[in-house]
C-alpha cells in the first residue's frame, strides 16, 4: 500500500509518501526527523494536540484559552473537547496550570494556555 | 506635549516585538499605543497551536506565543497605553491619540513604527448577492465570539474562502458541536496552509469545494438557505451547477486588509499590490522616521516572520531616534514573471548587513521553478530552486550585500521554468 500524506507538523507542509513495507511504514519526502515520526504516526497511531475553550469567571474575557500537554489519539479528540462544557475555572489561572486531569484515561491534561 | 524616542502603533505581534527590539537598540523612552484592552493583538483569539515552530522551536498557541513577547516587553522600560486610538499621525512623526482617561492627547516621536495589522475583507467588499439576513460573519469575528467571547454563533455552517481562518474555524465550529457542511473555495487551489486543509477539513470529513463560490443567500431574519456554483475558468459561475445547503450561518474567508488609514492620511506612499506602505530594506517608509512591520505592510502567512520583520523596523526605528540615518544608494525591485508583489521594494546596499531578506507571493500554484533575480545588465545575481510554490505559501530569499553592490541598476525578481534559469 502507497500514501501520500502532508505533514501537518509545521507550517511548511512536506509532501510525504508512506509505503507499506515488510518491516513496516517507510516514509520519504520528509524535510526533518519530525516529519518521518508524524508519517508513521499517522500510518499507525494518528494523534493531534487539541485546544479549546473553557469558561473562567472573573477573567477579562469569559473564556480562557486551553491545550491537551501532549498529543491525544484522534479518535478521542470530539470525546474530550466534550469533557470541557462542565469546566469552570476562577481567575488568576496562570499559563500552564491544569484544567482538567487525565483526559480518558490517556495520562494528559488540558492546560490553561496564558494568564488570565 | 510628551515626547518619545519610539512611538509603537499597535500591540499585536508585530507592534510588540518592535518595542523589545527598539528597547534593546539602545531607546530610551519606547511608548505602545493598543486600542483594545489589553495586549496581543489577533493571536489571543487564535487558540489553536502551531505558533513559533521557528522563532521558540517549539509549537505554541497564540495566546502563549503573545505570553511570550508580553513577558519580554515587561521585562523593558517600556510604556503600554491601552484603550487608546491613534486618529493621526504626521510626517514629522507628531502622534495624536485619543482615548477615555486622558481625552485627545498629541505626543512626538523620534521615530514612528506603524504596527496596526489588518482587518477582514466583508461581503460588501466581494459582493455576494442575495438577502441581508443575520448570521453572516467574517471568520475572524466568528473567533473572537467563540473563542474569546463566549457566543456561538451559529449550527449548520458554510465557509466562503480557504483562507487559514477560514480553516481553522471550520474546525473550531465543528468541535464546539456546529455541523460545517462546506468550505468553499473561488480559486481552483485552497490559499490555505496544507497542514490546515489536513488537520482542519480532512480530519472531520468537511467537504472543500474548490472552484466554487456562494451565489445566493437567503433567509428572512436569519440565514435559511446558501446556494453555490461551479465557476469557470473566468470565475463566472457556470448555470446549471447549483447547489443548494440548508444553514445557518456563512463565515467568510476572503482575504485581509491591511489596515492603513493612518498612513494613507499622513501621505505615506503605498504599494498598489500589498496594500501597504512602501519599504525599504529596515522597513522604513518612504517618510524618513516613520518605519511599518507586519500585517500592515504586507499579509503574513506566520507570526514568526512578522516578529523577525518587526524586528527589524524596531531596531531601524531606534537607531533613527538615536540619529543614525541610512544613506546611500537605492536599488529598485522589481517583479518578474509569476512574482505579485515584493517586499522590500527598495533596497539600499548600505544598510544591509551581510543578508537582505526578501519576502514575496507568487501569482498561481508552480512546481520544480527557480526563483531567479537579474539586474539591468541582464546578470543572474542568484538563484534558488523550489520544488513547490503557491500564493498561499509566502516566499522568502536571502540576497547577499555583495551581490546587490555589484548590481546594474534596478534588480528584478523572478520565478521561471528550470530549463530557463541555466546560463
Amino acid at each position: 500500500m502507497k500514501k501520500e500524506l502532508i505533514c501537518i507538523v509545521c507550517p511548511k507542509g512536506c509532501h510525504l509518501t508512506a509505503e507499506e513495507t515488510e518491516s513496516g511504514w517507510n516514509i520519504s519526502g520528509f524535510g526533518c526527523p519530525r516529519g518521518q515520526q508524524y508519517g508513521i504516526a499517522e500510518m499507525t497511531n494518528p494523534t493531534r494536540v487539541v485546544t479549546s475553550t473553557v469558561r473562567i469567571r472573573g477573567g477579562i474575557h469569559p473564556r480562557l484559552p486551553v491545550k491537551t500537554n501532549g498529543p491525544l489519539p484522534r479518535s478521542l479528540v470530539r470525546k474530550a473537547v466534550r469533557l470541557l462544557d462542565r469546566v469552570e475555572v476562577t481567575a488568576p489561572v496562570r499559563c500552564g496550570d491544569i484544567v482538567l486531569e487525565n483526559i480518558c484515561g490517556t495520562g494528559i491534561d488540558f492546560v490553561a494556555s496564558r494568564d488570565m | 506635549m510628551k515626547q518619545y524616542d519610539v512611538i509603537v502603533i499597535g500591540g499585536g505581534p508585530a507592534g510588540l516585538a518592535a518595542a523589545c527590539a527598539a528597547c534593546d537598540n539602545g531607546a530610551e523612552k519606547v511608548l505602545v499605543i493598543e486600542r483594545d484592552k489589553e495586549l496581543g493583538g489577533i493571536l489571543n483569539q487564535c487558540i489553536h497551536n502551531g505558533f513559533g515552530l521557528h522563532r521558540f522551536r517549539e509549537e505554541l498557541t497564540g495566546p502563549e506565543y503573545a505570553g511570550r513577547f508580553i513577558s519580554l516587553l515587561r521585562q523593558t522600560k517600556a510604556e503600554v497605553l491601552l484603550d487608546t486610538m491613534v486618529v493621526e499621525i504626521t510626517p514629522d512623526r507628531r502622534v495624536r491619540c485619543i482615548n477615555t482617561k486622558e481625552g485627545y492627547t498629541e505626543l512626538k516621536a523620534g521615530a514612528v513604527v506603524l504596527a496596526m495589522g489588518c482587518r477582514e475583507r466583508t461581503r460588501g467588499a466581494i459582493a455576494i448577492p442575495g438577502d441581508r439576513p443575520a448570521g453572516i460573519f467574517t471568520a475572524g469575528a466568528a473567533q473572537r465570539y467563540v473563542n474569546m467571547e463566549g457566543y456561538m454563533v451559529g449550527r449548520r455552517v458554510v465557509i466562503l474562502g480557504s483562507g487559514d481562518i477560514g480553516l481553522i474555524m471550520a474546525r473550531r465550529m465543528t468541535l464546539e458541536g456546529a455541523e460545517v457542511l462546506a468550505c468553499v473555495e473561488l480559486c481552483p487551489y485552497s490559499n490555505g496552509l496544507n497542514r490546515n486543509i489536513v488537520q482542519c477539513l480532512d480530519d472531520y470529513e468537511i467537504p472543500l469545494y474548490l472552484s466554487h463560490t456562494i451565489t445566493e443567500i437567503c433567509g428572512k431574519e436569519r440565514v435559511e438557505q446558501v446556494v453555490i456554483s461551479r465557476v469557470d475558468a473566468d470565475r463566472r459561475p457556470i448555470p446549471g451547477t447549483d447547489i443548494i445547503f440548508d444553514c445557518d450561518t456563512v463565515l467568510l474567508s476572503v482575504g485581509l486588509i491591511p489596515e492603513n488609514e493612518l498612513t494613507r492620511a499622513a501621505g505615506i506612499p503605498m504599494d498598489r499590490r500589498t496594500n501597504g506602505a512602501v519599504v525599504y530594506e529596515n522597513m522604513e517608509t518612504m517618510v524618513p522616521g516613520v518605519f511599518a512591520c507586519g500585517n500592515v505592510v504586507h499579509v503574513h502567512d506566520l507570526v514568526d516572520f512578522v516578529s523577525a520583520e518587526s524586528e527589524k523596523a524596531g531596531t531601524a526605528a531606534a537607531r533613527y531616534a538615536l540619529g543614525k540615518e541610512t544613506a546611500g544608494r537605492c536599488i529598485e525591485l522589481k517583479n518578474g514573471s509569476a512574482v505579485n508583489y515584493t517586499v522590500p521594494q527598495h533596497i539600499r546596499p548600505e544598510g544591509v548587513e551581510k543578508l537582505c531578506e526578501v519576502f514575496f507571493r507568487v501569482n498561481n500554484v508552480y512546481r520544480d521553478r527557480v526563483i531567479t533575480v537579474t539586474d539591468e545588465s541582464g546578470a543572474v545575481l542568484c538563484r534558488f530552486p523550489r520544488e513547490h510554490m503557491a500564493p498561499g505559501e509566502m516566499e522568502k530569499i536571502a540576497l547577499p550585500r555583495a551581490l546587490l553592490e555589484k548590481a546594474v541598476g534596478a534588480v528584478t525578481v523572478s520565478v521561471v521554468a528550470k530549463e530557463d534559469a541555466a546560463l
